[in-house]
């Protein structure tokens, strides 16, 4: 086989004391195919470099060779743990291009899945930032809640992994009758358990001392890199999408009643009700990120319950998906919504010559998180990589495209 | 400040450098020369009153005639390098445009070339590694201009519309 030139910064002039380690591809902790390239000093790491690209699987390639509506499972093969908001978010930016409005149901039935999605990705965030950090258990919770939530959304939509189900001009089919009964007794027993899962991690003292004043992230340098979602938050930047971002996107969200989950003045909304932070954290940590999640699944929940009200209450129909082959008019769009990993944006290009886009781009949340993690990782513990890789919570689907 | 406002007080401060506004677009964009990306990208950043901290994404759109549509569409074969910007302070979003030629000075694997906005805000690093690596335009001054996605030694930009996959790649069967 014959020989790749050596890439990255890090390859480069080694000294004799120091050694090379490799992350990755396959360990367990890089959340799929992450390779980590770090030069250790004894337990310390000087440098990483972060090599991705090894899923490439060309989704923007295939975008400009289908039309918007055909290329919607792809996008949710990208971000395959929150496929409900990556299709809302490219449902979105066609409808903007389009200048399609939609009907009232359908905006209150995008923000229930959404929301509900939100929660799904959220737990496994949690779940396996807990298994970087060295505990089971958690994990099995987060996923047994999780296969419940995959059950609504396998009812709604027919499928359990690859759901796709949000589409340009709606949805493709209506909630089935009783899906809002049972997604009210979900909601109802899964309430009580996020306090189990705040004993086991938020509050632990091992949990506490593994990820609290690790991996500190400031705001600027969170601006700087453009990351965004739970970990723009969790350095203290008062930005979500759902309140500030574009019309379009935000008029989902007009009717709610939402506070955005960041630490204000020291403490966070609906802090009374939750673990307080403990003294150890500083904000901008592996800690203040993980906990923006929890308090995240907490304010989903309240979305989603006000949601089911006003689609019960709301006239009207859920939508009506575009056509397959409709015309695209000449003209640009881009829009970013915000995915649970953060502002997960797309840009459609349209050259006014048919129903394919000129080009489908995505701009992955995951790709910016990513790219700070050397900044992050630069002079901790090797036992602090996984912790502070974990606490971005990306997902390589994304970020390879 | 409204959107309009901000083009116009772009193209009244850059002058030359600002080649077209277009503020009754979607989304409304603002072209700029080659040359004067950097500082355009400056003042955007560094102005009080702007304050365009958050670079959201650089992408390439290939303007390529591959099936004759071109005429008729109305365009001639050129590559754009679109930055979206974004303001946490205001909440405003601005686009801006560089038109390239799709290769220098017309010979075919000349790639273009552009300044690299690395230095503004960092998220550019990777995504001009990306852009470079996927639409293939090589960003001067960029500290550590790789491909990101593909393979170091992979052949050719696989976003331009005329790419053509490799037939063999190390013994692997391309087709």
């Amino acid at each position: 086989m014959a020989t790749a030139p050596q890439s990255g910064i890090v390859e480069l002039d080694v000294r004799t004391d120091e050694m090379l380690v490799n992350m990755g591809p396959q360990h367990p902790s890089t959340h799929g195919v992450l390779r980590l390239v770090l030069r250790t000093d004894g337990e310390i790491v000087s440098e990483a470099t972060p090599h991705i690209g090894y899923l490439h699987r060309c989704a923007e390639k295939i975008g400009e060779n289908l039309t918007p509506r055909q290329w919607i499972p792809y996008t949710d093969r990208m971000d395959y743990l929150a496929g409900m908001n990556m299709n809302l978010g490219w449902a979105l930016t066609v409808e903007k291009l389009l200048d399609y409005d939609l009907p009232e149901k359908a905006r209150h039935l995008r923000v229930i899945i959404a929301e509900l999605n939100r929660i799904a990705s959220h737990l496994v965030g949690m779940g396996t930032y807990g298994l970087d950090l060295g505990t089971f258990s958690p994990f099995l919770y987060a996923f047994r809640e999780r296969e419940k939530i995959l059950d609504l959304l396998e009812d709604a939509c027919g499928a359990r992994l690859t759901y796709s189900y949000l589409t340009p001009g709606g949805a493709t089919a209506d909630l089935p009758p009783g899906w809002l009964q049972k997604l009210t007794a979900f909601l109802d027993q899964f309430e009580p358990v996020i306090l189990d899962y705040h004993a086991l991690l938020t509050t632990n003292a091992i949990f506490v001392k593994r990820a609290a004043n690790i991996g500190l992230l400031s705001a600027e340098m969170a601006i700087d890199y453009g990351c965004s979602g739970p970990v723009l938050r969790g350095s203290g930047v008062d930005y979500d999408l759902r309140r500030d971002g574009e019309t379009r996107y935000t008029s989902l969200y007009a009717d709610y009643a939402f506070e955005v989950i960041v630490e204000k003045n020291g403490s966070y909304p609906r802090d009374h009700e939750y673990p307080p932070v403990p003294a150890e954290a500083v904000l901008g940590d592996c800690w203040h990120r993980f906990y923006v999640r929890m308090l995240e699944v907490i304010q989903a929940i309240s979305l989603i319950r006000q949601g089911i009200e006003k689609y019960s209450l709301s006239t009207g129909d859920w939508g009506t998906p575009i056509k397959l082959s409709t015309k695209l008019p000449k003209g640009e769009a881009y829009l970013e919504t915000e995915c649970p990993r953060g502002q997960m944006g797309f840009y459609i290009v349209s050259d006014g010559t048919g129903p394919i886009p000129r080009r489908a781009r995505a701009r992955s949340s995951c790709f910016s998180n990513l790219s700070v993690a050397p900044e992050l990782i630069r002079g901790c513990l090797i036992a602090d990589v996984p912790a502070i890789v974990g606490s971005l919570d990306i997902v390589m689907g994304e970020i390879d495209r | 400040m409204s959107q309009k406002q901000v083009l116009e007080r772009l193209q009244q401060r850059f002058g030359d450098c600002v080649t077209r506004v277009e503020s009754d677009a979607i989304d409304p964009w603002v072209e700029v020369t080659p040359d004067g990306l950097t500082e355009l990208c400056r003042y955007l950043r560094d102005r009080d009153d702007l304050r365009f901290n958050y670079c959201n994404s650089i992408s390439v759109v290939d303007y390529c005639d591959l099936d004759g549509k071109a005429s008729k569409a109305g365009w001639a074969p050129h590559l754009e390098v679109v930055y979206h910007l974004s303001s946490i302070p205001s909440k405003r979003t601005l686009v801006v445009k560089v038109m390239l030629p799709r290769w220098k000075d017309d010979v075919a694997g000349q790639l273009p070339e552009l300044p690299s906005v690395s230095g503004v805000w960092s998220t550019a690093d990777w995504h001009e590694r990306e852009a470079y690596d996927l639409s293939g335009v090589w960003f001067t001054g960029h500290p550590n201009l790789q491909r990101i996605l593909c393979p170091e030694d992979w052949v050719g930009h696989p976003l331009r519309k005329d790419y053509e996959m490799p037939l063999e790649y190390h013994g692997i069967r391309g087709r």
